[in-house]
Order: structure tokens, then sequence, then C-alpha cells
């Protein structure tokens, strides 16, 4: 991490302090130091701080963990132009994200420990988040020949993945499956069937019909995790369910847990915030993959974040230019930048009552940490002074030209919002604080 | 203006410009911007200039001094032509854009080859792209009057305007008439513009076809969907075919064009489910043998085809007529 001077003392008091690990949610208060949080006050006050500490008054704000990304693409290297990754840990400490992983699916490939090394090594001379590093599943994601797993573990990448591509072969998806347990290494895999989805550009049924899209069904998702699904039962490996979007394919993510295989999953928050309609005038800015879906499923996707089905919320940052996006709907590129709207558009649920606070914060916190074996994602003595200061009631209009992110491509483009972070805290450094 | 006592057709021209109305938008992108006021206005305008172009004399100077710019993304001869001849028989100075020989093929993109035939202050562009939404997209980026002349498998509402007036000129009404639109609906950008615009125009509409070709959810669409042309085409009015594209028979949505031919090309003894007196209709080109055989497109007491064409340029000097009534005033 950083090699900025050691930081002063930092004492944060009168918040609404939110830990999901002991369950906390009510007032309270945070001392930093070194590095690492020292001290945590629930429902009580600290005593006589010394001078050497700054104070932080919080004004009743939410304290959380530091939000931790799971999935954030950047164009380093290869594509600087979309996003480095200096310029993607300033829109993620815009964002109150403290840690992100960022995706193998660059140029070249993050298939080789030598490229997982280069990216640490960059990364270290950034201050304003923790980059993580997701290594490939397969060499040059191709999906045919297991990449080096093991040295990459060793050279220090988090879970490996194959991003955006599927492991179409069977044989391949069961080999990276029981290699990867030797290491007990986390594989994250996209469930697509790619006949179904091949040339579509929407979800199928009555709205891309309408349209006159090419149009992808759903059923290209249930149908290979099924499949996944039957590889890890055979195999006993560790799988992330990278971006569920569909009600169906929840049935089969709830089979999978009830039998007690090591199975979790994620959701973007862009699936949980827009549905199908939202490309609406061919609106490219709302094209994604995998496509938005209807609100049926955006409905069972909330319900399963709420009962715990889905584990982790992503951001699923996505950064693509303009020049990529003003295009005609089947010819632009999906994505969409998300770290700096991750946390005003999750809280959405809460003001909606749909979802209590803490479970939120857990998703974005506690969850992906324990998923990683991090020790941050937590409030509590000893662990990473990694922390988010955040009003969740102080209005919000996104306005994307505003964006630290290199690329603007935000589907949240003037949506009203509610909650403005305020401070950011990376390693007990203050690395974002709001303006005015 | 050219009115003259000694022309009914101007004349009558002229009486209903002075009765309607300019264009209800700023652009022609969907057949559902008409309510049906507004489309039967466009239909009595195509009318009388169906009166017109039956003439030796034909030219109007409605459209004098404007540009219109066709630009075709796509290959097709009756719509362009039939767009070119409208603007000039409007007086309008007509150029083809060929973005396969342009800059298009160099890597330009739709938007920035809009913004450079903007700078050329175009008052009329008409459209044809592959891409669903592109003549929206367009649209977003010049200060002209945008014509959907097709986008991808979403609409074609000038199509479905010529389709909607040979119905008229053949029926004397349109509403209370079963229209059954039959084959490859999925990808039929005729096929969504005529269901909305029979539908304002008070017809019910039958879509028939392969379970394969027909989009998903079509019945919520306000029409019914048939898989079998025996009940599809039942007591209809109109039996509309689409055209089936040739990548798209071998195996991918149907097995063989001649079993497609079997079970949904329309020939005498399918079309003898109709009613009495129904018209056959097809937007063309038309693969003889796959989804109509000759002896019914051919046949002029059933066959509306032919009128299809001509209406072609009548219906498009309408929309460009009244989208020019928007112009006036401006310079």
């Amino acid at each position: 991490m950083s090699k900025s001077p050691a930081s002063q003392p930092l004492a944060f008091v009168n918040a609404r302090l939110v830990d999901p690990e002991s369950g906390y949610d009510g007032p309270g208060g945070v001392i930093v130091s070194e590095g690492v949080i020292a001290d945590v006050a629930k429902g009580r006050e600290f005593g006589k701080l010394s001078k050497a500490v700054r104070v932080v008054d919080c004004g009743g704000a939410l304290l959380a963990p530091g939000l931790i990304d799971l999935r954030v693409r950047t164009g380093e290297p290869g594509a600087e132009t979309k996003e480095t990754l200096a310029s993607a840990a300033k829109a993620a400490a815009a964002g109150g994200v403290t840690s992100f992983v960022v995706q193998p699916d660059t140029a070249p490939a993050i298939d080789d420990p030598s490229v997982v090394d280069f990216i640490l090594r960059r990364a270290r001379d950034i201050d304003s988040a923790r980059i993580l590093v997701a290594g490939a599943a397969t060499r040059g994601l191709k999906g045919e020949q297991m990449a080096e797993i093991g040295l990459m573990r060793e050279a220090g990448c988090v879970y490996v993945t194959d991003a955006g591509k599927p492991i179409v072969d069977s044989k391949v998806m069961q080999r990276v499956l029981t290699y990867a347990k030797g290491f007990d290494a986390l594989l994250a895999h996209r469930p697509m069937d790619p006949w179904l989805a091949k040339g579509g550009a929407a979800t199928g049924g009555e709205f891309a019909g309408r349209m006159g899209l090419p149009s992808i069904s759903p059923m290209a998702e249930r149908i290979m995790l099924e499949r996944d699904v039957a590889l890890l039962e055979a195999t006993g490996g560790k799988l992330l369910v990278d971006q569920i979007t569909s009600a169906q394919a929840l049935e089969t993510l709830d089979r999978a847990k009830k039998k007690g295989l090591r199975i979790s999953a994620s959701v973007s928050i862009n699936h949980l915030s827009f549905n199908e309609l939202d490309i609406g005038d061919y609106r490219t800015f709302a094209k994604l993959n995998p496509p938005l879906r209807g609100e049926d499923d955006r409905q069972a996707l909330i319900e399963a974040l709420a009962n715990g089905l889905i584990d982790v919320v992503v951001s699923s940052h996505s950064p693509a230019p303009a020049e990529d996006k003003r295009l005609p709907f089947d010819e632009a590129a999906p994505g969409a930048v998300g770290l700096e709207t991750l946390l005003p558009a999750l809280l959405s649920l809460y003001h909606d009552e749909r979802i209590a606070l803490i479970d939120l914060i857990r998703a974005v916190t506690l969850a992906p940490a324990e998923l990683l074996g991090l020790r941050g994602g937590r409030i509590a003595p000893g662990a990473p002074a990694d922390l988010v200061l955040c009003d969740i009631d102080a209005p919000l209009i996104v306005d994307a030209a505003r964006l630290l992110s290199k690329s603007k491509n935000s589907p949240f483009d003037g949506r009203r919002l509610q909650g403005q972070v305020l401070m950011t805290v990376v390693d007990g450094r203050v690395v974002h604080r709001a303006e005015g | 203006m050219t009115a003259s006592a000694h022309d009914p057709a101007r004349a009558a021209i002229d009486a209903i410009r002075a009765r309607v109305f300019a264009f209800p938008k700023r652009h022609f992108l969907s057949a559902g911007d008409l309510n049906a006021p507004q489309a039967t206005d466009l239909l009595d305008l195509a009318e009388a200039f169906v009166a017109l172009n039956r003439q030796t004399s034909k030219t109007l100077d409605i459209l004098k001094g404007r540009t219109l710019m066709n630009l075709f993304f796509e290959n097709s001869t009756r719509t362009q032509s039939s767009f070119e001849l409208a603007g000039k028989r409007l007086g309008a100075d007509v150029v083809n854009m060929n973005p396969k020989t342009s800059s298009v093929a160099k890597g330009e993109t739709l938007i920035d080859t809009a913004v450079t035939l903007n700078a050329m202050r175009p008052d009329l562009l008409v459209i044809r792209h592959a891409s669903s939404g592109a003549a929206s997209l367009l649209s977003q980026k010049v200060s002209g009057h945008v014509v959907n002349a097709g986008d991808g498998q979403h609409e074609h509402p000038t199509q479905a305007l010529l389709d909607a007036l040979s119905i008229r000129r053949a029926f004397g009404r349109v509403s209370g008439l079963t229209v059954a639109i039959c084959g490859d609906v999925l990808h039929s950008r005729v096929a969504r513009s005529n269901v909305a615009l029979l539908h304002t125009l008070g017809a019910s509409v039958r879509l028939v076809g392969p379970p394969t070709l027909m989009p998903a959810q079509a019945e919520r669409w306000g029409v019914t969907v048939h898989h079998d042309m025996k009940s599809g085409l039942a007591g209809a009015d109109v039996v509309m075919m689409l055209r089936l594209q040739l990548e798209r028979m071998q195996g991918a949505f149907v097995p063989s064009t001649r079993e497609y031919f079997r079970f949904y090309g329309l020939d005498r003894e399918k079309l003898s489910r109709a009613a009495p007196g129904a018209k056959v209709m097809h937007p063309g080109p038309m693969n003889r043998g796959v989804e109509i055989d000759s002896d019914v497109a051919d046949d002029p007491a059933v066959s509306l085809i032919q009128d299809q064409v001509e209406m072609g340029v009548a219906a498009r000097m309408a929309v460009l007529t009244s989208l020019a009534a928007r112009l006036e005033g401006k310079q």
C-alpha cells in the first residue's frame, strides 16, 4: 500500500456506527491510528483524547467499513484511455469504495503471475484505494488451457475468473474447479450459455420484441448455472456466481445452497436498480452484459438480497467512452461505470424500506471480505482503518459529466438518489472529502 | 403554390393542404406516432397525390429549394427510388448518399456521418439502417426532419402508410377489416409498423407464422397469434405476406424452403380460406415459391402488390409534404 507519511490518529465521534460483523447499528465512534482501528465505542463516548488525535464530528452520519467491490474493470493494461488503475482508485474513493478487485480481461490478460505482479506494483503507488487482482482461470480467457492458478495466488491474486467469458467446455470447467480446490482458490464464473446468448443485445421478451432488438433468453443464465452447480457438486470446489440476474437462476442457486455446496453469488447494482424498460428509446448507456431484465426479475433479486440468498453486491464497473456508446444499440459496447454510484444507489433499497441498512452494508463489506479472506469489511480493533462516512439522507442528482472515472457511461446520469459520501478513509488516511 | 383551376388533381391537393396540418412530430420514426385523424389526413393527402402521379405533368413546387437526402445504409431499390421520386415530384433537390462507398466504409460512425451531413443543411433526411433504433439516434443529432425508411427489425412507418392506403383504396375503408400478417414476423419491421397503424385505423390484426419466427409474447401486441395458415387466414379480408430472408431459410429458423412453402407459403388453396374478395399484399421483394406462389402474386383480381409500389410514391409525397409544412417560416 501507500508510502505516504504516517498519518495523524483520527477519532470519529457522534456517528451512526454500522458494523455487520457484530451486527451493531447505533450511535458510536471509532479511533484509528497507524492504519488500523485502535478503538471502537458503541453506545458510549470515548474518554479524554490526546491532543495528537484529530477529532471528526460525524454529526450523526453513517460510519461504516469502507466498501469492497469484487468486480471492477479498468483499461490497464491495454486501454488506458478508458480507465487507469489510478483514475479508478480516485473514483472508488469518491464513492466510499476502499478496496476493489480488478478483472483480468485486459490486454494483455491477467493470466500470468508476472501480470499480477505488474498490477500490484502499479497499485503500490496509488493511495486512494486498495487495488486487488483477479487472475484469469484459463490462459487468455479462452476457456481452453488452465492458467497458472497456484503461481498467481502466490503473486497475490485474490480469486480466479474468466470475467465476462463463460468457460464453455465442461471438461475445462470441471478441471479448473478441481484444481483450484487444491489451493482453496475461489472461482468466479459468469453463467451464460453462449449459444442461447449469441447475437443478443437485450433480454428476450415482449419489450425486446417490440423494439426489434436481437434478444437473449434469461434461460441462458439458468442452463449454465445448472451445469456449474452439477460440476461443483461433483468436484467440491468453491464457486462465486458472477452477477446473477434472473429469477429462474435464483431457484438453481437456492437449491445448491440448500445442498450445502460452497457457492455464493453476486449481483450488480445495475440489475438491482434498473429493468429492461430503461433501455427505452435505445438508450445505449443502459446496455449491459448481462442485459437488464424484466421487473419481475429485479424484484426477485432484491428479495434474494434481502433474505441472504445473494451474498454480495458489486458495481460491475465497466468503463466505455462515449465513442463506444454513441452507436446504434446492437453495435454499442455494453457496460456501465459504477464505483461512484454504488453506495447511493444501494441506499435506495434502504430508503425504499426494502432492506435493512446493516444488511445492505454487509453485502458490500463483510460478505466480500469473508469470501476473499480479507481482514477488512468490519469495524473492530485491529482491522484495517478503511472507513466510509456518509450522509445517507443527503439528496443527490447524479451528473455523469462530473464523475471522476475517465469514462462517463453511467446509466444513473440524471437520477435522483440519496446518500452523499462525506469522507473516505483508507489505511487511516483521508483519501476523499466531500466539497463544501 | 401551384393551384390551378384547370388541374383538378392540383386543386385537390391544395384543398387538402389548406385543411390540414403539419406533421404532428418533428420526425417520422414510428407508425405509432400518428393518431387516427392524423393518419387519415395523411391518407387523404396521399390519395390526392395518386391522381397527380397518374398525369403527365406531375411536378409541384411544395419542396422547392428544399434538400432531401437519402441515406441508405442498407440496399433498397424500391424504397430509395420511391423517396427519390417523391422528393423530385415535390420540387426538392434530392441527393442520394451511398454510405457503402463513402466514409462510413472507412469507419466513420453513424453520428459522425449525421453531423457531417447536417452541416450541409438538408431539410429532410431519409434513413435506412440495419440496426434497430438507428433512425432515432440520427434524429437526435440533426437539425432537419428525419424519416425512418426502415431501422433494423424495428419499424418501417412509410410502408405501413402505403399499405393502409392500398387497403383503403381496395375496400373503401380500413376500419373493421381483418388483416392477417403472415410469415417472418420476428425479423420484420414492416409487421411492427403495420400492427401499429392498422390498430390505429381500427382494423383487427392477426399474426400468422411458425413459432420460431414469432416474437416473444406477440399476443400482447393486441393481435391474435396463429401458427396455422388455415385458422390464421379464415375469414381474413387482407392477407399480407412478409419476405423470408434467405439467410433465415436454411435450417436456422425453418428446416427448408420447401417445408416453409408447404405450411406457410400462400397459394390458392390456403387463400381460399380467406373471406370472399380477400386481397393479397407483399412489401417486396418477393421470394416466389417460398412465401408466395406466382399464381397468386400475379393475379390482378386478388393481388395489390403492384398497387403497393404505386402507393409508395404517393404516401411518401404526403409524408414529405406534411413534414415540409413544419419547415415553412424556417429559412
